[in-house]
């Protein structure tokens, strides 16, 4: 009975959250043709235990040699069809980088917060170091002041993108190993202190997603999540303009 | 003292089954805690109170480091090689009776030292996980719990590294050198292949293992930055001077993590082809085919660590390579199961409570498995990695199957151990409740992975989202673990009261083949196969190992 509740009250979640990402319903109807096949086979396996089982005479015969061969080959076919689908899918998403028009953000993970970077103007990331992270001076991510990029980088803690626009991500950490999860774009790459990763996507449905750790990082692990708000393209501009203003001001002081 | 500072192998299988008993328990009240927890975060829970996320995390670490570590590498491996390895071989004993000893109390000791990472550092455990990710582990500042716990940690594992490994060259040994006259490759019963596989694996994988330990714990300790990239900050203050890389860690770590999981489910595997064969009363189908593909599945399982790390920032086009080597371990895979499959085929089983739980073995085996080459498939795991999807695709496929294969050695070997039989109706209770409640906890745990719910995360709300379809699944899931939890109450009472009061068993009571239920009745050469069962209408015939030839032909 509770087993039966479990798995009823399971079925009512059912699926991934909706999905906002260009590629993503390719992710998602990838998912569902595996995951079909094999529910479909777990289920025959469990008759032909459940009917063994139940079977009190047996049979004279042993399973035929011929049969056991088939069933090897046809379980063969299947994993080449995954593979090959699902790698398809993985080479064009990751094997080549975004397109040169892309737009770039910089996303950092740090105990137990995420920052998200926008090259300003000059469309060239300022230089940072380690030594000048102060977040309760305003620079939570050490931009050198002495780097002119650096001084119309804009930093936010809402990851806000315009719709229809493939965006160039470039996932830095300060402290530990995160995980930078956004399940509405079926997006996910850890963010790792030493290394510089990119990963690529085009968020095409407007609206707020989650973003979430998924890499345990600490005590704060669970709380350490952030927003993607997808927006049109003019709301993104008047956004940008927006926080632009609110930059200069502050530089003005 | 004699008998317990004893070189005697099955006086050792049994105290690996009782340290595996401990941790078990142990390990499964941390889990019902976190259980507890995630539905009813607010409740007071005796010695935490109010639990708080480090709490939490560090229950997920102990659980995992004590289930994975004291209960799925010793109790099948250590535990049932030393109780019958021996005599399945027909050896006079184990090579090296005191190194085998050795290995059984560095183990223990290596037990004490993790529990006592929870109870007598100020920070209680570490809270980074079995996995243990730099720098997370390398730096005390990282959280509470990473300063003397951590240590503790890495001198638990440290020390049981060099058990397993003491262990597996000790059990190599005996397998290669210690087989008597006649036990040829293709006589062995297939729980020998298993725990030849496994040794070897533990050989190379804890030697990794452990060099990676030390190398962390340098890290910690010695100044060196083997796993601290430079710039590394912790808590506003610069820490990292080296050019290490956290990825170093990853790839050592999953080189053991990965077969790992193939030394805590290869002997369930050979216990489950036996126990098919015997309660079929058939020969294996296809018994150099599966004792083939036991060995390809350990040779593949050293080459696929990478499909854990298709996320962790290693380059694409190697995710592609290790999606191919996992996709072919598929395959021999596949071969077990239709194996098992084909031997069940023609019904007429004998279902007593060890074939049973071989059953169960197998279902949680395919139900586990089918997932893998799903996981496998790098696009597809970049939204499932580190989701609930996975842990119950580990739970099913490592846990569940490597624990019902222990339960099914447990009732099968009882009567070799105590000369009694265990109690049928309890042990059948025991089975199909926990068959129901093992499904009922792990099978909603795929619907909370497509949801998009991360692992480690101690409640379902945060400042961005919410979980709120899913706490009635997480209820149930509860409830269902709660009811698995309560069950194993019955195998308790079954075992110790049959202990004394069971049903005297008679001479190899299930009609077993192999050498380890002869009863020490004839020593001479091995002249027959490990399985040679007739078939049920011909009669009920089946000739033992240590029969010889001649004397029925």
């Amino acid at each position: 009975m509770l087993a039966a509740y479990s798995l009823l009250e399971a079925a009512r979640v059912a699926w991934m959250p909706p999905d906002g990402a260009l590629r993503g319903p390719i992710v998602d109807r990838l998912m569902f043709w595996n995951l079909a096949a094999l529910c479909i086979l777990a289920v025959v396996a469990h008759v032909w235990i459940a009917f063994a089982m139940l079977r009190r005479r047996p049979a004279g015969k042993s399973f035929p040699d011929i049969l056991r061969w088939s069933l090897l080959a046809g379980f063969c076919v299947m994993y080449v069809w995954m593979a090959l689908t699902a790698q398809r899918l993985w080479a064009s998403s990751r094997f080549a980088g975004a397109s040169l028009t892309a737009m770039q953000v910089e996303v950092v993970g740090e105990q137990f917060q995420w920052y998200f970077r926008y090259p300003g103007a000059d469309e060239v990331f300022g230089t940072t170091r380690p030594p000048l992270v102060n977040a309760a001076a305003g620079n939570p991510l050490g931009i050198d002041p002495r780097d002119a990029h650096g001084s119309d980088d804009i930093v936010s803690s809402t990851l806000v993108l315009p719709a229809g626009r493939e965006v160039d991500m470039r996932l830095r950490s300060l402290d530990v190993i995160h995980g930078f999860f956004i399940p509405g774009m079926r997006i996910k790459e850890n963010t790792v202190p030493g290394l510089v990763l990119h990963i690529h996507f085009t968020p095409v449905v407007t609206g707020t997603y989650p973003i979430l750790c998924s890499q345990v990082c600490g005590m704060g692990h669970a709380r350490m999540q952030a927003r993607l708000v997808v927006v049109s393209p003019t709301d993104f501009q008047a956004w940008m303009a927006r926080r632009e203003r609110a930059r200069a001001k502050e530089q003005g002081q | 003292m004699g008998r317990i500072f004893t070189t005697d192998h099955r006086a050792l299988g049994v105290l690996y089954l009782y340290l595996a008993l401990a941790a078990v328990a142990v390990g499964t009240v941390l889990s019902l805690l976190m259980r507890v927890h995630r539905v009813w975060p607010n409740a007071v829970i005796p010695f935490f109170g109010v639990m708080k996320p480090e709490d939490y995390l560090a229950l997920v670490t102990m659980h995992g480091t004590l289930m994975i570590f004291f209960v799925l590498t010793t109790a099948p491996q250590s535990g049932f090689a030393n109780l019958v390895l021996p005599e399945q071989i027909g050896a006079r004993g184990m090579a090296f009776p005191r190194i085998n000893a050795a290995a059984f109390w560095l183990t223990a000791v290596a037990f004490l030292v993790l529990i006592s990472a929870a109870h007598i550092t100020s920070g209680g455990a570490p809270i980074s996980g079995w996995t243990s990710y730099p720098p997370l582990s390398a730096l005390p500042a990282a959280g509470p719990g990473q300063g003397l716990g951590m240590d503790l940690w890495l001198v638990s594992i440290g020390v049981f590294c060099i058990a397993a490994w003491l262990s597996a060259a000790n059990m190599l040994a005996t397998i290669l050198g210690e087989r008597r006259a006649g036990m040829t490759w293709t006589r062995l019963p297939m729980t020998v292949w298993a725990w030849l596989v496994a040794s070897i694996l533990t050989l190379l994988a804890f030697a990794v293992l452990l060099a990676a330990v030390v190398l962390l714990f340098s890290d910690r300790h010695f100044g060196s930055s083997f796993f601290i990239p430079m710039g590394d900050m912790i808590n506003g203050r610069v820490v990292g001077h080296g050019d290490g890389s956290p990825l170093l860690w990853l790839h050592l770590f999953w080189f053991f993590g990965h077969p790992e999981v193939y030394i805590a489910v290869l002997p369930g595997m050979g216990l489950a082809t036996s126990l098919f064969a015997n309660f079929t009363r058939r020969r294996v189908a296809g018994y150099r085919m599966m004792a083939g593909m036991l060995v390809a599945i350990g040779l593949l399982g050293l080459a696929v660590w990478g499909h854990h790390m298709f996320v962790s920032g290693m380059n694409p086009y190697a995710g592609t390579a290790f999606a191919m080597v996992t996709m072919a371990i598929a395959v021999p895979s596949t071969v077990e199961v239709i194996g098992w499959l084909a031997t069940l085929w023609g019904g007429g089983l004998r279902l007593q409570t060890p074939m049973l739980f071989a059953l169960g073995f197998l279902s949680f085996f395919i139900a586990g498995g089918l997932t893998g080459p799903l996981l496998a498939q790098p696009a597809l795991d970049a939204y499932l990695h580190n989701t609930f999807f996975v842990v119950a695709h580990f739970h099913l496929i490592m846990a569940m199957a490597g624990v019902f294969s222990v339960f099914a050695g447990i009732y099968y070997w009882f009567p070799l151990i105590t000369g009694r039989m265990m109690n049928e109706t309890l042990g059948k209770l025991h089975f199909w409740i926990s068959l129901i409640a093992a499904y009922g906890t792990f099978l909603p745990m795929h619907f909370a992975g497509l949801a998009g719910e991360p692992r480690h995360y101690d409640r379902l709300m945060g400042p961005a989202t919410s979980f709120p379809s899913l706490i009635p699944v997480e209820r149930g899931i509860t409830f269902s673990a709660l009811l698995l939890a309560t069950a194993q109450l019955l195998f308790l009472w079954n075992v110790f009261s049959s202990a004394h009061r069971g049903r005297r068993a008679e001479a190899n009571p299930w009609q077993a083949t192999t050498l380890e239920w002869a009863g020490g009745a004839e020593r001479g050469r091995i002249e027959r196969g490990p399985y040679e069962y007739e078939l049920p209408l011909s009669g009920n015939g089946f000739h033992p190992q240590w029969e010889t030839a001649s004397k029925e032909e």
